[in-house]
């Protein structure tokens, strides 16, 4: 892993990350447009542990935990994507029991 | 000396307190006959009050009264009877017993929460007038504003909506202009403290006295009201009901010219000199401008309106006329203006309430009708035009004296001269609509009525003669602004601020 | 020790008694008889009367005096009390006011007794006040005070004028009347203001005194002197403000005979003359007045030659006098004014008050075209009015003749053009008045039948004041009789000599004085020939061209309709249909429609679409990083 460039995590995360904006942008269905939202958090995340190895290979000499910082932010957007997904899915249940349907485009009678 | 002691405190507090708690109060009261009487009651004490406050204990530690308010902003409730103070308290007390009884008749739905904004709005008036600290007096200038609006909106004629709508707007800008400005003044104490001393010290640099200066002065603009400032004052008249207007354009006006003559000219002289002629040469286009529109005016209560944005452009323009003698006739006139103007509205409000109109053209031949309520009505008109003997004349004369002598300006001769214009025009539109509405053959409007009753005629006499008393003896006011008024214009003595 | 000032009281007397009448009589107009009214409305101002022949007498004797009674105003050094002045030119025409005031009062007693008891009231309370408010202007010892009865005059005229107020077209030369005076009053005003501040008083005492007078420039003096003559020419009825004196006429004759002949139109004379020194320092402001005084007199006698109602004529007669008096005191000649006022004010209220008896005995009519012949049924009204035609003429030695030959030879002194024109101006006074006399009284009668069935003279409550005031037309010219005529002549002029310095200028020959007199004393009488030959025998006939012209006032009226009232109107029409509405209102909804239009569109970007709402946050992030990393340097 050592040898991979870091470069190749930047470009397969922006990769992820423009694939998740454009599925948000372009889909209607609720469920895929949180897929999207999934595809772009674990494409934050796979940057911050490509970082977070980087700086921990540089400054391991001088520092023992160098880098580690990046890896907890890994988890906490782990643990916040969780609790979005369980929140999420419930308001689309709801919102299929309500309107037999995951349009989101079907939810802007909310601006009335 | 106990007793005393207590009173000492007690006097000017109270004419703030009793309407308060009497306006509170009038919320619980039952029937309208009740809480009219409650009314009437609480503002006739208030009168008596007022009047003790001037005569019997008027020794300085009678008159002012100081207490801790929000000591960490800088702020205490301090208020004082001054001069002025005393002007405009006697105003306010002298008016509302007599509107309660000249609209005696009318009956209110939710009467006790009208009577209850009434006083309410008077206790707000009178710590207007009273206050000695910035941020107190912006305090009761809501205060005495908010009652104001749910009057005019609950109680209107049929377009009262959207009148009160902007005259809320308009007022709620000047309201917010001014607290802009009384914050940056603070800001620039010497003691970081609101109270009216150290507004006075405030050392402020030229060119941010012009920005406060036209903060300060929109907000009290638009309430007395100065053209062109001045377009929500006969909308809001002509639709808030009659007890209402009265007090709009008696006493709550006089709150703007306060504004003027103790918080903008002592504490911003310097831009008051500099934009004095600005300032004078709008209350005078204004002036001519409003004689000119009531000329042509059909309705009743849009005449009356525009001839009080008239003559309160005369005050403006002799306020920044900076002279002594200017300024003691606007503060008489504060006194005279309001009486006379309450006389008028008493009678638009008869003429309404019984013809069912208040267009000039479908009036005519009153006087044949009801010749008491002509007599009284010619009276106040005249006063309105300032005829000698009558109360106004000697503060016109004073004012016109003022500005014709003012050393802030080098116009002063044609300022006098068009502001004099408004004396002709004045006779002008008032004679009209006396010859339109009271004299000529009568009509069907006029076929069935009767005379005033006895509460207006009491109402109009009391009145009359307030105004045959000082326009025979004007120096009763007089002395009560001698002091007040040498006093404001040593702080706004320029030459004297350049030399130090 | 207590000390009853004398003079204090009798002041004090004089004026409060008149006022009393108009507080018993308006409040208790409802409850008195008719009778009860008039008898306190005549004694009382007897009684006023009674004083001022006392305060006359005390001041011949004593001189004049200052008497303060309160502070008016005192703010700062401004110092106005409220003071009376009583000396020689005070007491005439307190003398004038109070007598002749009795006399119209008690003809007006009987003249006016048609009406309701309540209106009767009115008439008499408003009677009374004007007393009062005339006694204060001549009395007042400052500019103050006299403008307080300036204006009250000015007020009690609007209402008498008005008096008959279901009459819409008298209300309206009511109001021209009131508001016409109030740019008048304003210039006086303004004069005030000027005094207020050049010299911070305006007690004559005071603003008379030699060092005061000289701390004014002769650019303050000329321009004071001149407002104060602006307000002269409208309470006095000059050009350019003379058109509402011959509307006034719509008020009750004795109105017209006690207000707008004898008393209230010689306010601005008595003004003038009490600020003689003020105006003689200014050659300008004098001109000024002499020239306005003789236009004046031209142009009201002119229009006088065509008028019909006889009201009319007598009133455009007034306005003619008055220009006399203006040019008496424009050449200098203060106390020759003020003769005349004197001399007019008898043989002008008889005039009015014949006139009144007139048009009693024609049962209301007016119109001169329809009268004639009239000389033998109201024998007494024929031979009262022939003495007030005679004495206005100016024919000797009736009071008339005296006073305008004193102004006539000022003139003369003065300005030889300026004596041509006004003698000329004298004949067409003596050529207007007996065309009016012929017309009324001689020839046949003109009216309907009923008309003269109706005929009767006045009962002796309104003649007896008419034969009163012939005799004095006759012999008040005798206190002015020139020292040229008389040993110690020129009474009048000493009497008054402390008020008004006798000029001590070049006078003319004695031979020439006598002259004068001879050359404008024959033309008057061959005008009056003429006069007679021309309308002994009137027949009606429409007037054409220039006649038609001077029927019609020369269109002054008309004149100041379109150049002044029509803009007026114009303007308050256009400011409250368009300006208020497009311009002030304007602004403020438009800054509330500009507010509204602004979170109109804003809100077509809520649309609800949660992909427009990522898509913004999207460019919004890229628009941020674009300026962060491209822009920001």
């Amino acid at each position: 892993m050592g040898a991979m460039p870091v470069n190749y995590y930047i470009f397969l995360s922006l990769a992820l990350f423009c694939i998740g904006i454009v599925g948000v942008l372009t889909r209607r269905n609720a469920i895929i447009i949180f897929m999207c939202i999934e595809l772009m958090l674990n494409a934050v995340n796979l940057l911050l542990v490509a970082f977070s190895k980087m700086h921990h290979l540089k400054n391991m000499a001088v520092d023992a935990t160098a880098g580690t910082d990046g890896q907890l932010f890994v988890f906490f957007i782990m643990v916040v994507a969780a609790a979005e997904v369980s929140v999420g899915l419930a308001i689309i249940v709801m919102m299929y029991r309500n309107t037999h349907s995951v349009d989101v485009n079907f939810l802007n009678r909310l601006k009335h | 000396m106990e007793g005393l002691g207590e009173a000492e405190i007690m006097i000017v507090v109270l004419l703030i307190l009793i309407p308060l708690l009497t306006g509170l109060a009038a919320f619980f009261f039952k029937d309208q006959r009740s809480v009219r009487f409650w009314a009437l009651f609480s503002s006739v004490i208030t009168l008596v009050v007022s009047l003790l406050s001037m005569t019997l204990l008027k020794d300085p530690q009678w008159i002012s009264f100081h207490a801790a308010w929000m000591e960490s902003l800088g702020s205490s409730f301090s208020i004082k009877l001054d001069g002025l103070g005393q002007m405009l308290c006697l105003l306010t007390a002298v008016s509302y017993p007599l509107i309660f009884l000249a609209t005696w008749q009318t009956s209110y739905r939710n009467a006790k929460q009208f009577f209850a904004l009434m006083l309410l709005a008077q206790a707000g008036l009178m710590g207007v007038f009273l206050s000695m600290d910035a941020l107190l007096f912006y305090f009761f200038w809501e205060l005495a504003l908010i009652p104001m609006y749910f009057l005019c909106s609950q109680w209107g004629g049929e377009k009262r909506i959207a009148v009160t709508f902007k005259f809320f707007i308009y007022t709620f800008v000047g309201s917010i202009l001014m607290l802009v400005a009384i914050i940056f003044v603070h800001s620039m104490t010497p003691d970081n403290s609101f109270s009216i001393e150290s507004f006075y010290s405030a050392a402020i640099p030229h060119n941010q006295q012009d920005l406060l200066f036209w903060l300060f002065f929109l907000a009290f603009a638009i309430k007395m009201p100065i053209f062109p400032f001045h377009s929500w004052q006969p909308d809001t008249y002509e639709q808030s009901p009659p007890a209402t207007t009265m007090v709009l354009s008696g006493v709550m006006v006089k709150m703007g010219v306060l504004g003027l003559i103790r918080w903008l000219l002592p504490v911003l002289p310097m831009a008051s000199w500099a934009w004095g002629n600005v300032v004078t040469s709008m209350a005078i286009v204004g002036m001519l401008y409003a004689s000119l529109i009531a000329i042509r005016q059909d309705n009743l209560r849009r005449l009356v309106a525009y001839s009080s944005i008239a003559h309160m452009g005369l005050m403006c323009a002799a306020i920044f006329s900076v002279d002594n003698l200017g300024l003691q006739g606007v503060m008489i006139q504060l006194f005279n203006h309001g009486i006379n103007i309450i006389g008028l509205w008493i009678v638009v409000d008869w003429i309404e309430k019984t013809t069912g109109t208040r267009k000039i053209s479908e009036l005519g031949g009153l006087a044949q009708r009801a010749p008491a309520l002509t007599i009284l009505l010619v009276i106040v008109a005249l006063a309105n035009i300032g005829l000698p003997l009558t109360n106004a004349f000697p503060g016109e004369f004073l004012m016109f004296s003022g500005i014709m002598g003012s050393k802030a300006t080098i116009f002063y001769a044609w300022f006098t001269a068009f502001a004099g214009l408004t004396i002709i025009l004045a006779a002008v539109y008032m004679l009209n609509m006396i010859r339109k509405v009271f004299y000529g053959e009568g009509n069907s409007l006029s076929a069935g009525i009767r005379d005033i009753g006895w509460n207006e005629k009491f109402a109009l006499g009391i009145l009359v003669a307030i105004i045959f008393a000082l326009g025979v003896y004007p120096q009763f006011l007089l002395n009560m602004t001698e002091e007040i008024s040498g006093f404001l214009l040593g702080k706004t003595d320029v030459l004297h601020l350049i030399k130090k | 020790m207590f000390h009853i000032d004398s003079m204090k009281l009798l002041l004090g007397f004089i004026v409060l008694w008149p006022l009393a009448g108009f507080l018993i009589n308006g409040l208790g107009r409802k409850y008195r008889s008719k009778k009860a009214i008039a008898s306190y409305a005549c004694s009382l101002i007897f009684a006023s009367f009674v004083v001022s022949v006392f305060a006359f007498f005390k001041v011949n004797s004593n001189g004049g005096e200052v008497i303060h009674y309160f502070d008016f105003i005192r703010v700062g050094s401004l110092h106005i009390p409220f003071e009376f002045q009583v000396d020689q030119l005070t007491c005439i025409f307190l003398l004038i006011i109070t007598g002749v005031g009795l006399l119209i009062h008690v003809y007006s007693a009987a003249y006016m007794k048609e009406e309701s008891q309540e209106h009767y009231g009115r008439y008499f309370s408003f009677l009374n006040l004007f007393i009062f408010f005339m006694l204060i202007l001549v009395l007042g010892a400052n500019y103050v005070i006299m403008f307080i009865g300036w204006e009250g005059v000015g007020l009690c005229s609007y209402l008498l004028i008005g008096y008959w107020f279901k009459n819409n077209e008298y209300n309206k030369a009511a109001n021209k009347a009131f508001i016409m005076n109030r740019i008048g009053d304003l210039a006086f005003l303004i004069a005030l203001f000027w005094l207020v501040n050049k010299l911070g008083t305006v007690s004559f005492s005071e603003v008379f005194q030699a060092q005061n007078l000289q701390r004014l420039s002769s650019g303050d003096i000329t321009i004071i002197t001149l407002l104060l003559f602006v307000g002269a020419a409208g309470k006095s009825a000059q050009i350019p403000l003379y058109t509402w004196l011959p509307d006034a006429m719509a008020g009750p004759t004795p109105v017209s005979a006690l207000i707008h002949a004898a008393t209230m139109v010689t306010a601005g004379i008595y003004m003038v003359a009490r600020s003689n020194a003020l105006y003689s320092l200014s050659s300008l402001s004098m001109n000024v007045v002499a020239i306005t005084g003789l236009a004046t007199a031209i142009l009201a006698a002119t229009i006088a030659l065509k008028q019909n109602d006889i009201k009319k004529v007598l009133a455009y007669s007034t306005v003619s006098q008055l220009g006399y008096m203006f040019l008496a005191l424009g050449v200098g000649a203060y106390s020759a004014g003020v003769f005349h006022v004197m001399t007019h004010a008898f043989f002008k209220a008889l005039l009015f008050l014949a006139a009144g008896s007139v048009i009693h005995a024609m049962g209301g009519e007016q119109d001169i075209r329809n009268m004639g012949g009239l000389s033998k049924k109201i024998r007494i009204t024929f031979i009262t009015f022939l003495v007030g035609c005679i004495a206005i003429s100016g024919i000797p030695p009736f009071s008339g003749f005296f006073s305008k030959d004193a102004i006539l030879l000022a003139a003369f002194e003065h300005n030889k053009i300026l004596y041509a024109v006004a003698l000329f101006g004298a004949l067409l006074t003596a050529y207007y008045m007996f065309r009016l006399f012929f017309l009324t009284f001689s020839g046949s009668f003109r009216g309907k039948p009923e008309q003269e069935q109706h005929l009767h003279e006045s009962p002796p409550r309104m003649t007896v004041p008419l034969i009163i005031l012939a005799i004095l037309s006759l012999v008040g010219g005798f206190v002015g009789i020139p020292a040229v005529l008389m040993n110690g002549g020129d009474r009048l002029s000493a009497f008054l000599s402390p008020v008004i310095p006798i000029q001590t200028g070049e006078t003319v020959s004695h031979s020439t004085e006598l002259a004068l007199m001879g050359i404008s004393t024959l033309a008057v009488i061959i005008t009056i020939v003429i006069a007679w030959l021309n309308f002994r025998h009137y027949r009606m006939k429409e007037e054409k061209g220039f006649g038609k012209i001077l029927e019609n006032k020369w269109y002054v009226d008309e004149l100041y309709e379109q150049v002044i009232v029509r803009p007026i109107a114009w303007m308050g029409n256009f400011f409250s249909s368009i300006f208020e509405r497009s311009v002030v209102d304007g602004m403020v909804n438009g800054v509330g429609r500009a507010v509204q239009y602004g979170s109109r569109q804003l809100r077509l970007l809520q649309s609800g679409q949660v992909g427009s709402y990522v898509l913004l946050m999207v460019v919004s992030i890229l628009v941020i990083f674009i300026i962060q990393f491209f822009l920001r340097k």
